[in-house]
């Protein structure tokens, strides 16, 4: 019998001239659990999705499982035949279903059978949950797991797919970024599972940010970097360092985490002992005309922090200080936020940032409705004269405010919600990924645009996993791990590398802090 | 980029101006060429006077009723209450008025008292419980049909306080009854709400992206109870003016507005301000769908197929509306 549980060999992807994978080759040994590592972009989803059938590779890119050569591109689905299953981050449950109807999904879109008996399915499920000495209840809901539980209930249904497809063979279960929301105790019970799987047969890919994870579970990994492999090792004499800079490509001597160079600053904005979920006792302060980026690894809840500040999310607790301004976190509502000068430009535009089907104009005037109201109604000149104008400074192209919001590429609508926020003049900016769908050319007017509102006064906190982003964009980034405070970079420390080593290295020092 | 060519963008092309129009003025160039064929098929009946002031007249109701409901609807909700508060109201002013002789001033402060109630109860299910607006109004609307046939004994009331059938139909501003005026006043109060004042806006905001509404600062809980007990309101002023047309309430035959006025709303949609639930274009889509209804029942169509024209012109209209919103995000 082979060996090896899957081969891609000289595996590529091109997506319009961008090489996400270039001539990649990934082997998967029989009962290995196998690390797949690197950053945003480096191309692991686009081997996962590969593997998936979602991209079709380039051709000349090759495909064995146990040993046999299978043709690419996959057809969508044929994983499943070829006894291959995926566990992805949002683990695709039903929480108003229970248990057992959550693992029977599968079986039960392809089932014809008449009947079906749900003690015996139950009792099943019982015999499963047994095996890996799992105590859930196949009747129980799934809204009443908790987390940890949901991903072990999705890993067994992975698992009882795989060995469904290939029973004596030996399955290849993916699991893509299963830890991130999960605190440590728990992941802890996520490996007893993998470990258990594995001494069944079975072979594990597990794709994650987090080298620790990946130093305590794996045999082995493969880093990626920019499309290529960046290195692949065995993990048991490998160090923490070693993984890092195969991530990041380059050594780095260690960075020294001393106290926030915060001595000779003025603060405007001081948030203190912010909770909500994911975010833990987190205070920040902020000067006047500075460009502050928050940062972390997924799961560290660096995104969530801008929408705690402004009420977009409910924060447990927690105090905002703005000016002579002072804001219970907990009971502040976006009115509230924006009364005190605070404006949110959210990241997910489609959904929350603009309305695409409504003229530029209705959408750039939302905040400002109460000045154009002269006399005796709106003054329809006035909203469309302010428009145009806020187009033309913000350089909107084209500059036709009756067009709805959708006709322009997301650069430009980016500019719009920009030019919708900005115009108020507010003391504090809140951004989560500014530059998200918006093409090269627009990036530079997006920074423009912020960097002139910090010149005119005003505090700005962005949100970002663009590591290059907030180099080019942040005077400081700070750093999250598990949602606290575990790192800060300023001035000659400010590059794509120093942050991403930064971000790498965190989750040791927010231990530290736990502890 | 120069003022000159940002001027020259500014402007939309011809042809886009040609469609823009067709599209606005289309269902009142079709209501002009229905009435013109029917006028020519029947010219003694259909094409008189009469015909016309009574059909302006009494399908206020329906105008009041289906301006009523685009409110909740710009704020995407449902309201299929409307029309039960319709009949709740008419049916309280019989019983106060005819049964147990309360003066019709303070009768009519009574039916619209239950709106009022019936909207806040609408409005706390969907904000607070977090109910879809479908349901609950579903619910809440059987629920106060059931309650009409109680407090009625199922009974057809009438001898109402002629004052009320005096104001509402019997006296005439240029041959065309008061109601009528009525309805149209409200429609210019309501396009002045939605076109001209920040209030209106907001809704309109609610309706196309809460997420995005909430973000910008606004209540939109509070935007989505108030369009909610505005429609409950329309639907109990619509209910005086029912009770006042026909000089009588009966427990059930209200309810029949429910779907002419969605067909209508969403007819309405699609034409004077295209893609959005809009005053006039509602006014004219119910003009245009009693037109059509009462010409074939001129022509001596049975009138089983008044249900049969509403029911396929609502399912006409929104595949309409949903072609001129699909067609509004290709276009460029």
């Amino acid at each position: 019998m082979a060996a090896e549980a899957l081969a891609f060999r000289n595996l590529s992807k091109s997506f319009g001239g961008q090489r996400a994978l270039d001539g990649v080759d990934f082997h998967l040994r029989r009962g290995e659990v196998h690390g797949l590592l690197g950053q945003n972009g480096s191309g692991k989803s686009t081997l996962i999705k590969i593997l998936a059938g979602y991209h079709a590779p380039d051709a000349g890119s090759a495909l064995s499982v146990r040993g046999e050569s299978v043709p690419l591109p996959l057809p969508p689905g044929r994983f499943r035949a070829l006894g291959i299953s995926f566990v992805h981050q949002h683990l695709a449950l039903t929480p108003t279903l229970s248990v057992v109807e959550n693992l029977l999904i599968g079986r039960l879109a392809a089932s014809r059978a008449l009947a079906l008996s749900w003690s015996a399915e139950a009792a099943r499920a019982r015999a499963v949950f047994a095996r890996y000495g799992l105590d859930l209840d196949p009747l129980a809901p799934v809204a009443k797991l908790s987390a940890v539980e949901r991903a072990l209930l999705a890993i067994v249904r992975a698992v009882e797919e795989m060995r469904a497809a290939a029973p004596q063979r030996g399955g290849v279960l993916v699991l893509d970024e299963p830890t991130p929301f999960l605190p440590r105790r728990d992941v802890e019970r996520l490996f007893a599972l993998i470990r258990g799987v594995v001494a069944e047969g079975a072979s594990v890919v597990f794709v994650s940010h987090d080298v620790d994870e990946v130093l305590e579970i794996t045999d082995r990994a493969t880093v990626l970097r920019d499309g290529r492999v960046a290195g692949s090792i065995e993990t048991r004499g490998a160090s923490k360092a070693d993984l890092v800079r195969l991530i990041i490509g380059r050594d780095l001597e260690p960075l020294v985490n001393g106290p926030p160079p915060a001595a000779a600053r003025a603060d405007a904005i001081r948030a203190e002992a912010v909770s909500g979920d994911f975010i833990n006792d987190l205070s920040l302060a902020i000067g006047r005309g500075e460009v502050v980026g928050i940062t972390g690894l997924l799961g560290s809840g660096y995104e969530r922090v801008p929408y705690l500040l402004y009420g977009g999310q409910p924060a447990r607790r927690g105090r905002l200080v703005i000016g002579a301004d002072e804001l219970d976190l907990a009971a502040i509502t976006p009115a509230r936020a924006i009364g005190a000068g605070i404006v949110l430009i959210p990241g997910d535009r489609a959904t929350s940032a603009a309305i695409g089907t409504l003229p530029i104009t209705d959408n750039v005037t939302m905040p400002v409705l109460d000045t154009v109201f002269r006399a005796w109604a709106l003054s329809r000149r006035g909203m469309a004269q302010l428009a145009g104008e806020l187009g033309r400074r913000f350089e909107v192209v084209p500059n036709r405010p009756a067009l709805p919001l959708s006709a322009l590429s997301g650069g430009n609508a980016q500019k719009v919600v920009l030019a919708k926020w900005l115009q108020t003049r507010p003391r504090l900016i809140l951004l989560d990924e500014p530059t998200q769908g918006v093409d090269v050319g627009a990036r530079q007017n997006v920074f423009a645009a912020i960097r002139a509102a910090a010149a005119d006064g005003a505090c700005v906190l962005c949100a970002s996993s663009d590591y290059e982003q907030l180099a080019m964009l942040c005077d400081r980034v700070l750093i999250l791990s598990h949602g606290r405070f575990a790192a800060e970079l300023a001035g000659g420390a400010l590059s794509k590398e120093r942050i991403a080593q930064a971000c790498y290295h965190a989750s040791d020092a927010a231990t530290e802090i736990a502890a | 980029m120069s003022a000159a060519t940002a001027a020259a963008d500014e402007k939309p092309a011809r042809p886009r101006r040609a469609i823009d129009i067709a599209e606005r003025y289309g269902l009142i160039a079709a209501l002009a060429a229905l009435v013109v064929v029917f006028g020519v098929l029947e010219p003694t009946t259909f094409l008189t006077w009469a015909n016309l002031s009574s059909t302006l007249g009494s399908q206020a109701v329906l105008v009041v009723v289906t301006l009523g409901l685009i409110i909740p609807l710009t704020a995407n909700d449902f309201d299929v209450s409307i029309a039960y508060v319709l009949t709740l109201s008419s049916m309280l002013i019989a019983v106060l008025n005819v049964d147990l002789g309360v003066p019709m001033p303070l009768a009519i402060a009574a039916a619209m008292a239950a709106g009022w109630v019936v909207g806040m109860v609408n409005g706390w299910l969907i904000t607070g419980m977090r109910i879809h607006s479908l349901i609950v109004t579903l619910g809440i609307g059987t629920f106060l049909h059931g309650l009409t046939l109680w407090i009625s004994g199922s009974m057809t009331i009438s001898g109402l306080d002629p004052v009320l059938i005096d104001y509402v139909i019997v006296r005439r501003l240029f041959g065309i009854p008061l109601e009528f005026y009525y309805a149209i006043a409200l429609c210019i109060g309501l396009w002045y709400v939605f076109e001209h004042t920040a209030m209106g806006r907001r809704v309109l905001f609610v309706g196309r992206g809460r997420e995005v509404a909430r973000l910008s600062g606004i209540d939109t809980d509070r935007i989505r109870r108030r369009a909610l007990l505005a429609s409950s309101l329309m639907g109990a002023f619509g209910g005086v003016l029912y009770a006042g047309t026909q000089g009588a309430a009966d427990p059930s035959s209200g309810a029949a507005n429910l779907l002419p006025a969605f067909a209508a709303a969403f007819l309405g949609s699609t034409s004077i301000v295209p893609g959005r639930f809009n005053p006039f274009g509602a006014l004219i889509a119910v003009y245009f769908l009693v037109t059509g209804i009462t010409g074939l029942i001129f022509l001596g169509v049975s009138s089983f197929v008044q249900d049969m024209f509403y029911g396929g012109a609502l399912i006409l209209a929104v595949s309409l509306s949903q072609l001129v919103r699909g067609r509004e995000e290709q276009q460029l």
